[in-house]
């Protein structure tokens, strides 16, 4: 989809910003362009859109020379988000996401259908923020608004330009996450800008760390994180390496399925027998529909009869598609050596142990697949 | 609010004293201006300022804008720098010089008034456009405009409000400088004036300088509801929060 060979950029005054930079980006993936600053990250991005010239090399995009197209025309069927302050201000919101349509000629109910579309699409209501202005909204407001414009004519390529790099933390988390469930639906090729290699680690599929204008690293986050090719990339990933491997897998991916469960008004004698069969020294507590109460386990057997005497009640759980990292910190903070994972009805799907944990790491590590 | 009370009593104060003065048959052994003096020389000094102001801005846009453009850059330092000094001359000088230059009348008046107009004018439009965030015009290339594109859809709009700015100092400038016309065969309300000055009667002297300050003052007023109404209403979204 994006090929880039060779790509170099030197400055007149001499400056060499990118040294043949190489690699190849398939349709429908997300790829981060990710170093320190000054690194000519945020330059290769621009040079695939003819933002800035290239000085030698190549770049195809679908099979195309991209120096062989107009780069107006080129810019208008790629989308380009940068920081919120990229917004016009003297426009409203409508007309900021309507631009390249217009650009490219589209009738105005046209236009008006995908503007209301796209808005829904990032979650906000079109009627309310079609006519406000980009200095009625908050920074993460604007940043969808940006989001959306850049998806205003429903280009195939994404070009993003450290977007949620002016945002606070918390609200960045959540639209990094509206992102990733967004591109579910879009599969759009995306290039990605960022300096965060937490960022990097949680929307890329593939990673090119880059240093002074050279590409170090070319491969996926579990690449970088566990086979790094030389120091710098070592010290960029940083000493908690194992911790961020941990937002690379998901509980589903090394829960333990289909636990053995009890239900409240089962005895406990019953319960023992389960546990001596099973092998094991706890169950989880459904009600009569299923659903997840809390645990027993086998120091509690001698306080009652029946389960709903002796159980330990708790609202503690993950859902499958929860990352590790997340699950384990609800385990640190809530003391639970199992985690409860359960499904939209919150009937038990799987348990997760500190032992799943630790497979599901050396597993990543070892090079085995996602 | 207090705003508008203070430039209303002004206005009602510049309006009282004129109508008070040319009411009077005589200050002293002096006969006052009658009001048809008064009317046409009214007049003549707002088409003078209205020329001047004309040339001043069909030079000073264009050309403030033209020296934003990519090529045209390094000539916005001399070009804004001539413009300054031009402004920085006292205006009585200028319009004096005009005199050997281009002789009596009204032509040597209005090339000085235009002369002295012009640098705010031509500043502002240069600064209005270079003012913008460059990011957004990045953005704006980004998503495939033009540079014709660009300038109509973003960079004008968005530099009109200090356009209009300009264009408004440097009528109320005008109309002040306008007064030194007559010196050099020009008309207007600085006839009255130096009638005044010649004489060394205050009150004839204020008879053509307190109409001369209604007009800056109400010009000024009139520019400025102009200028907010052409202002793009989410740039003023923006000033109000700010």
């Amino acid at each position: 989809m994006i090929k880039l060979e060779k790509v170099t950029k030197i400055y007149p005054d001499g400056t060499e910003a990118v040294k043949e930079v190489s690699f190849k980006v398939e349709k429908g993936e997300l790829c981060v362009l990710l170093g320190p600053s000054g690194c000519g990250k945020t330059t290769t991005m621009k040079m695939i859109n003819r933002l800035i010239p290239i000085t030698s090399g190549k770049i195809y995009v679908d099979g195309m020379d991209i120096t062989k197209v107009d780069g107006n025309e080129l810019r208008r069927n790629m989308g380009y988000a940068i920081q919120e302050i990229g917004l016009f201000p003297h426009m409203t919101v409508g007309k900021n996401i309507e631009t390249v349509p217009a650009l490219k000629g589209w009738p105005k109910a046209e236009r008006k259908r995908r503007t209301d579309e796209l808005l829904e699409l990032v979650r906000m209501t079109p009627e309310e923020f079609k006519v406000k202005y980009p200095s009625e909204l908050s920074g993460g407001q604007r940043q969808r608004v940006g989001l959306a414009r850049a998806l205003g004519s429903d280009p195939p390529i994404l070009l993003m330009d450290e977007p949620f790099g002016a945002i606070d933390p918390i609200t960045r988390a959540e639209l990094q996450n509206e992102f990733l469930r967004i591109q579910q639906e879009i599969k759009k090729t995306i290039i990605f800008v960022t300096h965060d290699i937490y960022e990097a680690i949680k929307m890329g599929d593939k990673i090119a760390l880059m240093k002074e204008g050279r590409l170090v690293q070319y491969g996926s986050p579990a690449d970088l994180i566990y086979r790094p090719k030389d120091k710098f990339v070592e010290d960029f990933v940083g000493v908690d390496r194992a911790l961020k491997g941990l937002q690379l897998i998901r509980v589903k991916e090394v829960m333990t399925a289909s636990p053995p469960t009890i239900k409240t008004d089962e005895k406990l004698i019953a319960a023992e027998e389960r546990m001596k069969h099973e092998g094991i020294d706890w169950l989880v507590v459904v009600d009569d529909d299923g659903k997840f109460l809390g645990w027993l386990s086998l120091s509690d057997l001698g306080k009652g009869e029946r389960v709903s005497e002796a159980m330990r009640p708790s609202s503690v759980t993950a859902t499958a598609n929860t990352v590790l990292n997340e699950a384990l910190s609800l385990m640190l903070s809530s003391g639970l050596i199992t985690l409860a994972v359960v499904d939209r009805d919150n009937r038990p799907e799987g348990v997760l142990s500190f032992d799943d944990i630790r497979r599901g790491l050396s597993e990543v590590s070892q090079g085995e697949s996602r | 609010m207090r705003r508008w009370s203070v430039l209303i009593a002004l206005l009602v104060a510049l309006l009282g004293l004129t109508v008070w003065i040319t009411s009077m048959d005589k200050v002293g052994i002096y006969s006052v201006a009658t009001w048809e003096t008064l009317a046409n020389e009214t007049m003549n000094h707002l088409e003078m300022v209205f020329i001047a102001v004309l040339i001043a801005i069909s030079i000073g846009v264009p050309l403030g804008i033209l020296i934003t453009r990519p090529g045209f850059k390094k000539s916005a330092l001399p070009v804004i720098g001539t413009a300054a000094v031009g402004q920085s001359i006292p205006s009585l000088a200028i319009i004096a010089i005009m005199l050997p230059l281009l002789g009596l009348g009204l032509r040597s008046a209005i090339v000085a008034l235009v002369i002295y107009a012009l640098l705010p004018v031509l500043r502002n439009s240069y600064a209005g456009i270079r003012k913008i965030d460059p990011a957004i015009i990045e953005a704006a290339r980004g998503m495939g405009m033009n540079r014709t594109q660009i300038a109509r859809k973003i960079e004008l709009p968005l530099a009109r409000p200090v356009i209009m700015a300009g264009i408004r100092i440097c009528t109320v400038i005008t109309v002040g400088t306008a007064e030194l016309a007559v010196l050099v065969g020009g008309k207007g309300l600085g006839a009255i004036t130096f009638k005044g000055v010649f004489a060394m009667e205050p009150l004839l002297i204020l008879q053509g300088a307190a109409p001369t300050a209604l007009l800056a003052i109400a010009l000024g007023f009139m520019l400025e509801r102009i200028e907010s109404w052409m202002t793009p209403r989410g740039l003023k979204v923006e000033a109000e929060i700010a």
